[in-house]
């Protein structure tokens, strides 16, 4: 087991390093020059000095492997540089705008596991039932639906609503605010994104868990704790749910990894300035650092949540590890 | 039409010929209609999208890049179907043509990531070792690399296109599938043939097409069709972001950009019809995807 754990924990070294390789040579194999943006964004004339002052200012004037080194160098100390188009420190980049996609994409997660595990379980026990039927358009529909989409329609039908109710149309309101700010602004910003994302990520876990839990239902355990008459509730929530919930956490977690890379386009239909949109503008503006730390951040992310499905597979069912 | 009452005879010789002969592709196709009603219902939808996309030059009432700025933003009506967008065109022509686009990016990505993933999964699984090892670390990159990124990088390199668009939806496809395809080549890996073919000195390339790729193909059919699915959501999204296939072409992603969101209160059509035929065509291919899965899929049969 800890050989297993050891060895896993040890094979991400290797997938982050590569990450980093690859998102460091896509960045400079795109054309363009930070520095020619930004000396000419003003829409001045500018000398060869002062275009090589600022190569040397950001350090881009030195072989791609010192760069590389650096980089490499900085991340093995949590040490990610400043942004060399704002001039500020990566971190408070990223930091400024990191809450609200956090925030967006656990309340998605929320909102998908209450839909998902109910439905999946009910599905799974009246099988091929009109509500089996329903649950199964219902998720198929839900993958089928682009986020952004939804994310439309669903302005569209609050401002209708809203223009019904109270007589005049109701947006969300745009600037984010903590949530131990204002609770009711905050969840107001928030609630309908993460309800988009939500519906794709309900429905992704609520196929798992019905097949999942079909699966389960025909073992013998189960059979064998129906025999001696164990009440329907228990066998279904102890012996049943539990052992089926395994793949669906599985799904659950490498579906949230996705997330935070994926929401770019949920971010510019609400016009939320999350991690998302800083992404695309920081490719935009040839603005290295930040887009490097950006693209470790999310990889590391899903990194982790790899390993930590692993090593729950492994935990719970130790054949694994042996493997 | 009139029902024949079997007569013993006959019967007979049905059952003869289903014992003697092996079923063809249209016995099988028309077994899968029967008995899969709600693929069949997927089947529809995306026959009704993808022949939309190829006749669209027959079936356009309007051209879809023709401004008309004397009917802007204009409801569904008798002229205009589904109404106009906010420069007077035609949102049912473009639609039409937006479903050839799709139709072309997913199938291509779809198509180049499954056969490119399913050739890496098989060998993969039967080199195993340090192949296996290193192989799936690049892959690990692959996957957990943002596509948005990737996106972004492949267009500021190449150029945006069509083209482009392909390459960059393709290249997170080939991971995902490869992964699938891996998991059901080891198992066959296993199985004491493919031994047999290396004691017989059978090459690598010759066991790995002829006798583990056709024992993967279950699986692989059923990943590419939600591939495809999958590829035409992708396109829409980079589309949308400005980042997929760019204007004057008609993609259902483009409709949704600018001028959907500038009009959506005025003009709701804009941006729901576009929104509709995506949904519509990926829910189409998903449930021809389930049915496939449970034909291809002994395991799940009896349920």
């Amino acid at each position: 087991m800890y050989r297993y754990l050891i060895s896993r924990v040890l094979l991400t070294i290797p997938t982050l390093i590569g990450a980093a390789a690859l998102v460091f040579l896509l960045m400079r194999l795109i054309p363009g020059d930070i520095c020619l943006v930004r000396l000419g964004s003003g829409g001045s004339s500018f000398s060869t000095d002062a275009l090589l002052a600022c190569h040397k200012e950001i350090g881009i004037d030195r072989p791609w492997i010192w760069q590389f080194a650096d980089f490499l160098w900085g991340l093995a100390r949590f040490d990610f540089g400043t942004s060399m188009w704002s001039g500020k420190p990566v971190i408070t980049e990223i930091a400024t705008r990191f809450p609200v996609s956090l925030e967006v994409a656990v309340l998605a997660t929320v909102i998908a596991v209450t839909i998902a595990i109910p439905l999946g379980t009910i599905s799974a026990l009246r099988q091929n039932s009109w509500i089996d039927l329903a649950v199964r358009t219902f998720s198929i529909a839900g993958l089928a639906t682009p986020a952004f989409w939804l994310g439309i329609v669903s302005i569209l039908v609050v401002l209708d609503v809203s223009q019904v109710i109270t007589g005049h149309p109701w947006m969300p309101p745009i600037d984010y605010v903590p949530l131990w700010q204002d609770p009711l602004r905050n969840l107001s910003i928030v609630i309908l994104p993460a309800a988009t994302i939500g519906y794709r990520y309900a429905a992704v876990s609520m196929r798992m868990t019905r097949s999942a839990m079909l699966e389960v239902l025909r073992e013998d355990y189960i059979r064998t704790a129906r025999a001696k008459g164990l009440l329907r509730r228990i066998i279904i929530n102890r012996h049943a749910l539990k052992n089926a919930l395994l793949p669906v956490v599985t799904v659950i977690g490498i579906e949230f990894a996705f997330l935070i890379g994926g929401l770019v386009v949920t971010e510019q239909v609400f016009n939320l300035n999350g991690i998302g949109r800083l992404m695309v503008l920081s490719v935009q503006n040839q603005d290295y650092t930040l887009t490097q730390a950006l693209v470790m951040l999310v990889v590391t992310i899903a990194v982790l949540s790899n390993l930590v499905v692993d090593l729950l597979y492994a935990w719970l069912d130790p054949r694994i590890a042996l493997a | 039409m009139a029902v024949l009452d079997p007569t013993p005879a006959s019967v007979a010789a049905l059952d003869e010929a289903y014992a003697v002969a092996p079923r063809g592709v249209w016995a099988t196709i028309v077994r899968f209609l029967r008995r899969q009603p709600v693929g069949t219902l997927g089947i529809v939808l995306v026959l009704l999208f993808g022949l939309a996309g190829i006749f669209a030059d027959f079936l356009s009432p309007y051209n879809p890049t023709a401004n008309d700025f004397a009917a802007m933003t204009e409801a569904p009506s008798w002229a205009h179907w589904l109404g106009t967008d906010q420069l007077g065109r035609d949102l049912l022509s473009r639609i039409l043509y937006g479903s050839r686009t799709a139709f072309i990016v997913g199938l291509t990505s779809a198509v180049a990531g499954g056969i490119s993933g399913l050739v890496l999964g098989v060998s993969s699984a039967y080199f195993g070792g340090r192949v296996d090892l290193v192989l799936q670390r690049v892959l690990d990159i692959v996957i957990s690399f943002p596509l948005i990124i990737m996106a972004l990088a492949v267009v500021s390199i190449f150029g945006t296109g069509v083209q482009n668009v392909i390459l960059a939806i393709t290249i997170p496809l080939i991971p995902r599938c490869s992964r699938i395809v891996r998991s059901s080549a080891l198992a066959i890996r296993a199985v004491p043939y493919v031994d047999a073919a290396r004691a017989l000195g059978y090459g690598h390339s010759r066991i790995i097409m002829r006798h583990m790729v056709p024992n993967v193909m279950g699986p692989f059919l059923v990943i590419i069709t939600a591939s495809v699915g999958q590829a035409i959501l992708a396109e829409a999204s980079l589309s949308y972001l400005g980042l997929g296939v760019q204007e004057p072409v008609p993609a259902w992603g483009l409709m949704l950009q600018g001028g959907a969101e500038e009009y959506a209160t005025t003009a709701p059509w804009i941006a729901i019809f576009p929104g509709l035929a995506i949904m519509l065509t990926v829910f189409g291919i998903n449930l021809f995807g389930d049915a496939l899965r449970d034909v291809l899929d002994p395991k799940l049969r009896i349920r």
